[in-house]
């Protein structure tokens, strides 16, 4: 295939990827007569859409609230990833390989199984309507357990030995002395479980019906189903664009890392 | 030295317990409840297995995996058909390649919500992007949305178009695999691109094809929230999905036992669908 028919397609196919993005942020910025439009630049230009959808939905609260769970349970994923992961890798003990399969066990198995009960769990634990219940069910999960103990399986062991020599305990060789040397795992951690977490709608619309508690995904779904947008589209499309706002713009900075880590991520389901 | 013994369990511990209260105890629990019918209120009450003859009756039941079963046979090849061409065309640029794989995976870092009210713009009957350039070039509207026979395979090329960036990545590690030895052989020997292809390409991306494959089927059956802004379900439930169908039993009728039931009874399907695919793929190359 030559070079010109080569770079034609991939250009046609990078456009068909990125143009729809870009015509959703015109045409939340259009009039609602000018969203017709399909060029690039926003047709009779205004924020109309934008103060109406913040008048009627609480959508700077509900972006708090997903800052909030997503900052939260990605540090707790860290922590307790880096804690079961370095037992895995580095400790003998009884029941390790037990351990090993319940990770994979869990990985195996379909979430359509373990909705309900959870949902009943958090009825129980009093949970419904609080952040406990965006955050404690995620707040370990399998892959990265999985990534860490990779990782610290190729460390070498004299690093461990020297620290044990100068008395360090098992935490402060873990998150003091091993953590620094595998940072990428930690950053391929990070942008996995966060942006899980920023974009999950599923479990907010079970476990949430509060709305000041209400996470953005959730919130904009609601608005956008609920009739609350009267059909306004420009409306609708506002609230999308500031759904999608923060989690691009962390993308354009961390691009390559974001494409490393579901590269790895996709390989090792 | 006892600490040294306690010492692992303690830094296992936060495992132990999640593992417990989160993937042993609903697990378990999700098999008692399909035996009983329970609306959270009252008691439960023993039905034996009723609620496993009501799912073999259940019209929806059936419908949803029906729905699903569509939404992957296009789902599917269009992810592998497209990923292929576009991982191809990359593995042999040079020059832009990191812009093109970062245009690629925009849609896979964004939200299904935001995608979904894209494309709901995008697929529209009377002011869709899509109907206005097809009334342009001077064809006739498509019911993109509101035909029962169209909808679901229109939320499988929005899927496809959402997720193919992740697979074009991993195609592409797989193709880069291949050693340029082996294509200049096969030239050599004068065999066709197909040849090359099937011979060589083929069985050495045969395991990212598996995973391709294995990962489109879960997010097949994972299916939601594309469904539920979408169509909600419609029209006359062409689009309801699996898991929309147990959020439906659940929390808009309060079917505990039911609806874990058809969560017991979808998650077996997808372990038979995935095993069958196994075995397939295994045999193919």
């Amino acid at each position: 295939m030559n070079r010109f028919l080569r770079y034609g397609l991939l250009t046609l196919a990078a456009l068909s990827f990125v143009y729809p993005f870009v015509w959703m942020v015109s045409a939340s910025l259009s009039s609602e007569g000018g969203l017709a439009s399909l060029v690039l630049l926003p047709a009779g230009f205004t924020w109309a859409n934008y103060t109406t959808v913040l008048s009627r939905i609480p959508l700077g609260r509900a972006f708090l609230n997903s800052a909030f769970v997503a900052i939260v349970t990605t540090g707790l994923v860290l922590v307790s990833g880096a804690m079961v992961g370095y037992a895995l890798a580095r400790l003998r003990f009884w029941g390790r390989d037990w351990i090993f399969y319940g990770i994979i066990f869990t990985m195996t198995l379909p979430f359509q199984i373990t909705l309900i009960p959870n949902y009943i769990t958090m009825v129980r634990l009093g949970w419904v309507d609080t952040y406990y219940a965006l955050i404690v069910p995620f707040a370990l999960n399998s892959l990265s357990i999985l990534l860490f103990r990779q990782a610290f399986q190729g460390l070498p062991q004299a690093l461990i030995d020297a620290a044990r020599m100068d008395g360090a305990g098992e935490l402060r060789i873990i998150f003091q002395i091993l953590v620094p040397n595998i940072l990428s795992t930690v950053l391929t951690i990070t942008i996995l479980t966060f942006m899980g977490l920023w974009n999950e709608a599923l479990w907010p619309l079970i476990v949430i019906r509060d709305e000041p508690t209400m996470t953005m995904p959730q919130l904009v779904t609601l608005f956008s189903v609920g009739g609350r947008a009267e059909g306004q589209l420009g409306v609708k499309i506002a609230a999308a664009v500031m759904l999608a706002v923060p989690i691009v713009t962390m993308y354009l900075f961390f691009q390559r890392y974001f494409i490393q880590s579901m590269a790895s991520s996709g390989l090792k389901d | 030295m006892t600490t040294k013994h306690v010492t692992p369990y303690l830094l296992v511990s936060p495992y132990l317990v999640h593992f417990a209260v989160f993937v042993a105890f609903p697990v378990v629990f999700s098999v008692i409840l399909t035996f009983h019918d329970w609306n959270i209120i009252a008691p439960m009450q023993y039905v034996g297995g009723a609620n496993y003859a009501r799912v073999v009756q259940d019209r929806l039941f059936w419908q949803a995996i029906g729905n699903t079963l569509r939404f992957l046979v296009v789902h599917i090849p269009l992810q592998i058909g497209v990923a292929l061409l576009l991982a191809e065309l990359l593995n042999r640029t040079v020059r832009g390649a990191a812009f093109f794989r970062a245009a690629f995976f925009l849609p896979v870092i964004v939200s299904g919500v935001v995608v979904t009210i894209l494309w709901q713009q995008l697929l529209g009957f009377n002011s869709g992007l899509l109907n206005r350039l097809l009334v342009g070039v001077g064809l006739g509207r498509v019911a993109w949305l509101d035909d029962a026979g169209v909808a679901m395979y229109s939320i499988a090329v929005m899927a496809t178009w959402k997720n193919v960036g992740l697979y074009v990545i991993l195609f592409l590690v797989g193709l880069q695999s291949v050693p340029v030895a082996y294509y200049e052989a096969a030239d050599m020997e004068g065999a066709t691109a197909w040849q090359k292809f099937r011979y060589i390409t083929l069985p050495i991306i045969n395991p990212t094809l598996f995973t391709v494959v294995v990962l489109s089927t879960i997010s097949g059956f994972s299916l939601f929230i594309e469904p539920y802004i979408m169509t909600e379900g419609g029209p006359m439930n062409s689009t309801l999905s699996a898991v929309m169908y147990i959020y439906k039993q659940a929390f808009q009728y309060y079917n505990m036992g039911y609806s874990a039931t058809l969560g017991v009874c979808f998650a077996l399907i997808i372990l038979f669908v995935v095993v069958l695919q196994r075995r397939f793929i295994e045999q193919e190359v």
